[in-house]
C-alpha cells in the first residue's frame, strides 16, 4: 500500500478514545461503525456506550435523537471520516435543532480502515470541520497534535453545543477489541442504564 | 384534508410521541405543522429520510418515543438504516403518505408509489394501508400502540385519495 501523510499524523486514536472517556461520569456515547467502535470498547467498555456495527452514516443523528430525549446529559458521538461522510446531511440537521448537549467527533484517518485503507474523501482535502460551519454548527475545529487536543477536550465534554471536532488521527491498522454485537442487548443495557430495570425493551 | 391530519395528531400526542422527524409532503401539511406547534413534540426537518431512522432510534435509547413522516418517494432512502432498527429491535413508526398510486400526474412517482408496500416488508416492516379519512385516526393509534406497547416497526400507508390532487399547475 502507498505510503499517505496520515501515516505520520502525530496523534493515536486509542489514545485519544481513551482521553475522551477517561472520568467519563453521566456522558453518553454513540461510536459509529468500524474503528471508532472498536477504539471507544478499548477505552473502556460501558453499558452507557452504544457502538454500532452498521447503519453507516447514522451515528451523529443517533446522537441527535438521544440528545433531544436527554437533554440534561451530555451525549458525545465518536465517528469516522467515512462515516461521517455518507451522513454530511445530519449536520446540517442538528444544526437547525441546535441541542446544546451534543458533540460529533471525527476520528479522521483519511481512510476506509475497514474495507482495505482506500483513501476517502479527507484524504483530498474535504475540509469537514468547514462542512459542520457551513451547516451552522458554530462551535467547531480540527485538531491535529497533542496541544490543540488538550485545547479540544473541554469544548468537546463541557461547552454548549453543538460541537464538533475533526481530529486528524494516524492511519495505522489495530487489533480488533470488539463490543456485543447483538443490536437488542446493546439497546437493552444503555436503555437499563440511562433509564432503570423497567425499560425492559 | 385537515380532520384526519388533527386525528393522527391526537393519536401522536395521546400515545406520547414526543419527536416527530420528517421530510415534508403535501399530504404531511397539516400535521407538520401541528407537531411544529406543540409543546410537548420536538419537530425535525430531515435532509433525507434515513436520518430519521437513526434519530428515532437515539430517541428510544434516551427514553422518548418518536414518529417518522415522509413520502412514499422517501421509502427507498430509508432501506440500509431500517437494518438498524430491525437489528436492535426498535420500535419504529411510520406514516407515508401516497404518491404513484391514483391519479398521479407525475410518472417519476411510479416506481416507489407502486413497489413502497414490498420494499417496506422485505425491509422488515409490517405495513396498513388506510383510504378512508374517518378511518386513518383510529388506524394509526392501532399501530402506534403496537408499535410502542409490543415492539416492532409499522407503516401507515396513507392512500392518495386522502390527499388534494397535484396537478402542477395543469
Amino acid at each position: 500500500m502507498a505510503a499517505t501523510r496520515s501515516d505520520n499524523y502525530p496523534l493515536r486514536r486509542r489514545d485519544v478514545a481513551k482521553m475522551l472517556v477517561a472520568g467519563r461520569g453521566r456522558l453518553l456515547v454513540v461510536a459509529g461503525l468500524g474503528a471508532p467502535a472498536w477504539d471507544m470498547t478499548a477505552a473502556g467498555d460501558s453499558d452507557l456506550n452504544f457502538p454500532l456495527w452498521g447503519a453507516m452514516g447514522g451515528a451523529a443523528m443517533i446522537g441527535l435523537g438521544l440528545a433531544l430525549a436527554q437533554p440534561k446529559r451530555r451525549v458525545l458521538v465518536v465517528t469516522g471520516d467515512g462515516e461521517m461522510l455518507m451522513g454530511l446531511g445530519a449536520l446540517a440537521t442538528i444544526a437547525v435543532q441546535r441541542p446544546r448537549n451534543l458533540a460529533v467527533v471525527v476520528f479522521d484517518n483519511e481512510h476506509y480502515g475497514e474495507t482495505g485503507m482506500q483513501l476517502t474523501h479527507t484524504a483530498h482535502d474535504v475540509d469537514l470541520e468547514g462542512v459542520a460551519r457551513a451547516a451552522g454548527i458554530r462551535v467547531a475545529g480540527t485538531v491535529r497534535d497533542r496541544v490543540g487536543l488538550g485545547k479540544a477536550l473541554p469544548v468537546i465534554l463541557k461547552i454548549p453545543g453543538p460541537v464538533f471536532y475533526d481530529i486528524k488521527v494516524r492511519a495505522e491498522t489495530l487489533d480488533f477489541v470488539l463490543p456485543p454485537k447483538d443490536g437488542a442487548v446493546l439497546k437493552r443495557r444503555f436503555r437499563k442504564a440511562l433509564l432503570g430495570p423497567s425499560a425492559s425493551r | 384534508m385537515t380532520q384526519w391530519a388533527d386525528d393522527v395528531f391526537g393519536v401522536l400526542v395521546e400515545v406520547g410521541v414526543q419527536q416527530a422527524a420528517y421530510v415534508p409532503d403535501a399530504g404531511h401539511t397539516r400535521l407538520i405543522w401541528r407537531c411544529h406547534a406543540a409543546k410537548t413534540i420536538a419537530a425535525v426537518p430531515l435532509t433525507t429520510e434515513e436520518e430519521g431512522i437513526a434519530l428515532l432510534a437515539g430517541a428510544w435509547l434516551g427514553g422518548q418515543r418518536g414518529v417518522l413522516l415522509m413520502q412514499s418517494s422517501g421509502v427507498g432512502n430509508c432501506i440500509n438504516m431500517l437494518s438498524l432498527a430491525r437489528a436492535c429491535e426498535f420500535p419504529l413508526l411510520m406514516l407515508v403518505t401516497m404518491r404513484g398510486q391514483w391519479c398521479e400526474f407525475n410518472p417519476w412517482q411510479l416506481p416507489m408509489g407502486r413497489n413502497c408496500r414490498r420494499i417496506l416488508v422485505a425491509a422488515g416492516v409490517a405495513c396498513d394501508t388506510v383510504a378512508e379519512p374517518a378511518r386513518v385516526g383510529a388506524v394509526v393509534a392501532k399501530a402506534a400502540r403496537g408499535v410502542f406497547e409490543r415492539g416492532g416497526r409499522r407503516a401507515v400507508l396513507l392512500h392518495q385519495k386522502l390527499m388534494t390532487r397535484k396537478t402542477f399547475g395543469r
